[in-house]
């Protein structure tokens, strides 16, 4: 049976500021796409970047060396070998003897992440297990599919003490299907005919699936506060409501399409964020998520959730919004647009350079002098102030805040959304660098504005996903 | 000593080619080209048997010190080449001046050039085997003092705009230089940005050029020519990255306020405003001219705007800046142009400057800074 201490900790969520409008998808043409938009990554994002940042959202005021695992889930990695967990660790500056693993290949990915985390913790192979989904997926340009994307991330601390949310019960089922797939050499995800993806795949095994959950708990519909569930479109999703006998206006968390779009392996655990930043202690919650099967889940929400009511989360994210109304510029963030400039030509990154340096540009640490408390970036052998040799002790710099020194607008400097903001930051307590501001707009720029530092794409020189810190005013 | 080769050293020849976009000429062209009038204007007709050692300066060389010693049949001696960023021309020349001091050889050759253009690309080449430091655009690190030099002053785009404005019009009264346009006030301010505040006329371009000095001991001078020209002083200061410098203030370069101490000390200066005459400076951007005015001690920090609008540093001004029309007209050949500095500052003293001739110009100063900027040379030239 299901621990009651072991639960969700912690959550945090992340959803990329532009929004692209449906109808700009539709080349202006109103009628076929209505309004509505969806949430659209900048050039600079992709969904590991998204996941520490939803990370980030979810370990606010926890020590990151109590962590014991990485658990990542996406269906749209940039590798196709490569592991995506140990990147994300390295930028949340997490400790090395940590469990790291991908979940990918499946829509359900996060919930079965969130699966793998809980029975970690139970089995008492790590206390503290983090959980994050990612997706960027990407449908053909103007397809139905693109429409319907969202891009987005959610975390979740999956702990033995302290949960905010624990689990009652939950119930798996799998299934061979042909709905959704992406071959290791499509760009776009392709899909069958849509009423035998959503009747065959989606409806019945989500309904199976919930079913199953219902009858291991002893519980009915009518039992949950809220059910909080994967949708591939508002009309399935409402289809599946009816059909769970589920009170349309008062028991199903929003799934937000016209604001968010399907942010697949992530939507789930984003739309139960989305419910946890309302719910209150004693609340009983369904989550279900869909992919080559489903997972379900009887949460329990307690007391402990009112302490995380600082974190961002999704409504703090949808609030802030600025529209991508530009569809050749979306067409170029994605590299789907020819180009004079390629963004991935040339040789890359060099990989020892990258291996030597990794702690200060993946997981930004800077140095601190022993001697004479001078903060610097990068690390320095011989101190700038005091001239101390090997005298330093590293500083994560990434969970500070900033301000800005100077700033210059490169329209020179090639950039798929000219021009390109460069600053110069100090921390807070002293380290100075020279980093790039994005999600940002040049009429923002003052002197001393505050800012906060964001890991992104620096550049795909090399074909390769080229990470490093940026800063973004503080909103 | 810090006075130890003031004017121990003499310029006894100089040459320069037209610097721009040579299309037509290879590095190997412009070298001899400079060379040779440098050797003629030496009077030196056989410089395989004078010239002892050769002290080259390129950032872009695409052979090295064999382009240099290839082209102008140099062998069996020292060629050296330097690299130090924009001041790379005046260290070539440095090390020339000490190795003449010191007594080892008696006439050395200085080299300055590059072929940027080359390249085919319009501006310099983008690294990206890293991900920190970008982007690497030299228009972006010398306006990062710009943000807060205005809003410390009260300086805005119009100052710098008058300062490209002057160079446009100093460059139409020099032969050599690539640009040769009068240009308004509203032209630079009309100008499509390049990186805030620098629009297209507050950017210098590159250019192709090679610059050539001929060195010998003060007391063999009166043998070459009755009119050579001393060195005062030379120096070449580095200065933290502005870009991680934990102190750095964003109203100066450190680099020149460096590199001027040791000049100026060297040269035994100490109202620079008042003991010279002339000054060649970098205005890679016109921001970095305008900063160079203080941070050369020219005037205060923070009055450049004010002599800027009263013609201060005009060539008809009480101490003319870029006299030839500066990086501004000549673009900036990086190993070249310190040299071209030293061509035009030669050429003033000995009053064979044409129309843009100054008056009774007797000490003359030549400035480059370069990096991000870390790195600043210097040099003071005068009549005996």
């Amino acid at each position: 049976m299901v621990s009651e201490t072991v639960g969700i900790r912690s959550y945090g969520a992340y959803v990329p500021m532009l929004r692209l409008p449906l109808a700009a998808i539709a080349g202006g043409r109103r009628g076929g796409a209505g309004g509505g938009e969806r949430a659209v990554a900048n050039f600079d994002e992709d969904s590991v970047t998204m996941a520490v940042a939803a990370a980030t959202d979810c370990l606010r005021g926890i020590d990151r060396s109590s962590l014991g695992g990485v658990l990542f889930a996406s269906t749209s990695y940039p590798y196709k070998e490569k592991q995506a967990a140990s990147v994300v660790a390295k930028a949340l500056d997490l400790p090395r003897d940590i469990v790291t693993a991908d979940f990918s290949g499946s829509l359900r990915a996060g919930t079965t992440a969130f699966r793998s985390a809980l029975d970690a913790v139970k089995a008492g192979s790590a206390r503290n297990v983090l959980v994050v989904a990612s997706d960027c997926r990407m449908g053909a340009p103007r397809s139905a599919l693109e429409r319907n994307f969202g891009d987005g991330a959610a975390a979740f601390l999956v702990s033995d003490a302290d949960a905010a949310v624990t689990v009652s019960q939950h119930h798996s089922v799998a299934d061979e299907i042909i709905d959704v797939w992406r071959l290791e050499t499509d760009a776009f995800v392709r899909s069958w005919e849509d009423r035998f993806v959503v009747e065959h795949g989606y409806q019945r095994n989500l309904v199976d699936a919930v079913h199953g959950v219902l009858r291991k708990a002893g519980l009915t519909p009518k039992d949950f506060a809220k059910a909080v569930f994967y949708g591939p479109d508002a009309r399935s999703h409402a289809a599946v409501a009816r059909a769970l006998g589920l009170d349309a206006k008062t028991q199903i968390e929003d799934p937000m399409f016209g604001r968010l779009g399907n942010c697949g392996a992530a939507f789930a655990p984003m739309l139960l964020i989305a419910a946890l930043e309302k719910a209150r202690g004693g609340q009983r919650l369904l989550w279900a998520s869909y992919g080559d099967g489903a997972d379900t889940f009887v949460l329990q929400v307690t007391e402990q959730v009112e302490r995380l009511r600082d974190r961002r989360g999704m409504s703090w994210h949808l609030a802030r919004r600025a529209e991508l109304g530009d569809y050749d510029k979306y067409l170029s963030f994605r590299n789907l647009q020819p180009s004079e400039f390629d963004r991935r030509a040339g040789a890359g990154v060099s990989a020892t350079v990258h291996y030597r340096d990794r702690d200060e540009d993946i997981s930004f640490r800077g140095h601190r002098c022993r001697r004479c408390g001078t903060m610097q970036f990068p690390f320095q052998r011989v101190c700038f102030s005091c001239h101390a040799k090997d005298d330093f002790d590293q500083v994560r710099l990434s969970d500070r805040e900033g301000k800005v020194l100077s700033f210059t607008f490169d329209f020179f400097a090639g950039s798929p959304d000219p021009p390109l903001i460069v600053t110069m930051i100090e921390a807070e307590g002293g380290a100075r660098t020279y980093l790039q501001m994005t999600d940002a707009s040049p009429k923002e720029l003052k002197l001393e504005l505050p800012v906060e530092f964001t890991f992104r794409k620096i550049h795909e020189y090399g074909g390769t996903p080229n990470y490093f810190w940026k800063c973004t005013p503080v909103r | 000593m810090k006075d130890a080769i003031r004017d121990q050293v003499a310029i006894v020849g100089m040459g320069c080619c037209k610097f721009g976009e040579n299309w037509d000429q290879s590095p190997e062209d412009m070298i001899v080209e400079a060379a040779y009038e440098a050797y003629e204007d030496a009077g030196i007709d056989n410089p395989q048997e004078r010239i002892e050692a050769v002290f080259c300066g390129s950032v872009y060389p695409s052979k090295g010190t064999a382009e240099v010693a290839d082209a102008l049949k140099l062998f069996g001696r020292p060629v050296s080449m330097v690299q130090n960023y924009c001041a790379t021309g005046t260290d070539a020349f440095r090390y020339g001046v000490f190795a003449v001091a010191c007594g080892m050889y008696d006439t050395v050759l200085v080299v300055g050039f590059d072929k940027p253009k080359d390249r085919g690309v319009s501006g310099p080449n983008v690294q990206t085997a890293g991900v920190r430091g970008l982007p690497m655009t030299p228009a972006g690190w010398f306006s990062l003092c710009a943000a807060r030099y205005f809003d410390t002053y009260g300086a805005g785009r119009e100052d710098l705009a008058r300062i490209a404005v002057k160079n446009h019009h100093n460059g139409t009264l020099a032969p050599k230089s690539m640009l040769k346009r009068e240009i308004t006030v509203e032209d630079v301010l009309k100008a499509p940005i390049i990186s805030w505040p620098f629009g297209l006329y507050d950017c210098c371009a590159q250019s192709d050029g090679a610059a050539v000095a001929v060195l010998t001991r003060r007391e063999l001078a009166k043998g070459f020519r009755d009119d050579y020209v001393l060195v005062r002083a030379v120096a070449i200061a580095l200065a933290p990255n502005p870009q991680s410098d934990p102190t750095f203030d964003f109203l100066r370069w450190k680099p020149t306020v460096y590199a001027a101490k040791q000049t100026y000390e060297q040269a035994g200066i100490g109202n620079p405003f008042k003991e010279i005459d002339i000054a060649q400076v970098h205005d890679c951007f016109t921001l970095t001219e305008l900063l160079t005015y203080e941070d050369l001690g020219f005037c205060e920090k923070g009055s450049a705007k004010e002599h800027i609008a009263s013609g201060t540093f005009a060539l008809a001004g009480e101490l003319p800046v870029n006299t030839d029309g500066g990086l501004k007209t000549f673009g900036h050949p990086t190993g070249a142009t310190g040299v071209r500095m030293l061509y035009e500052n030669y050429k003033q003293l000995q009053g064979k400057a044409g129309p843009r001739q100054v008056k009774n110009a007797t000490v003359a100063l030549s400035h480059n800074i370069g990096g991000a900027p870390q790195t600043c040379g210097m040099t003071i030239v005068a009549m005996p």
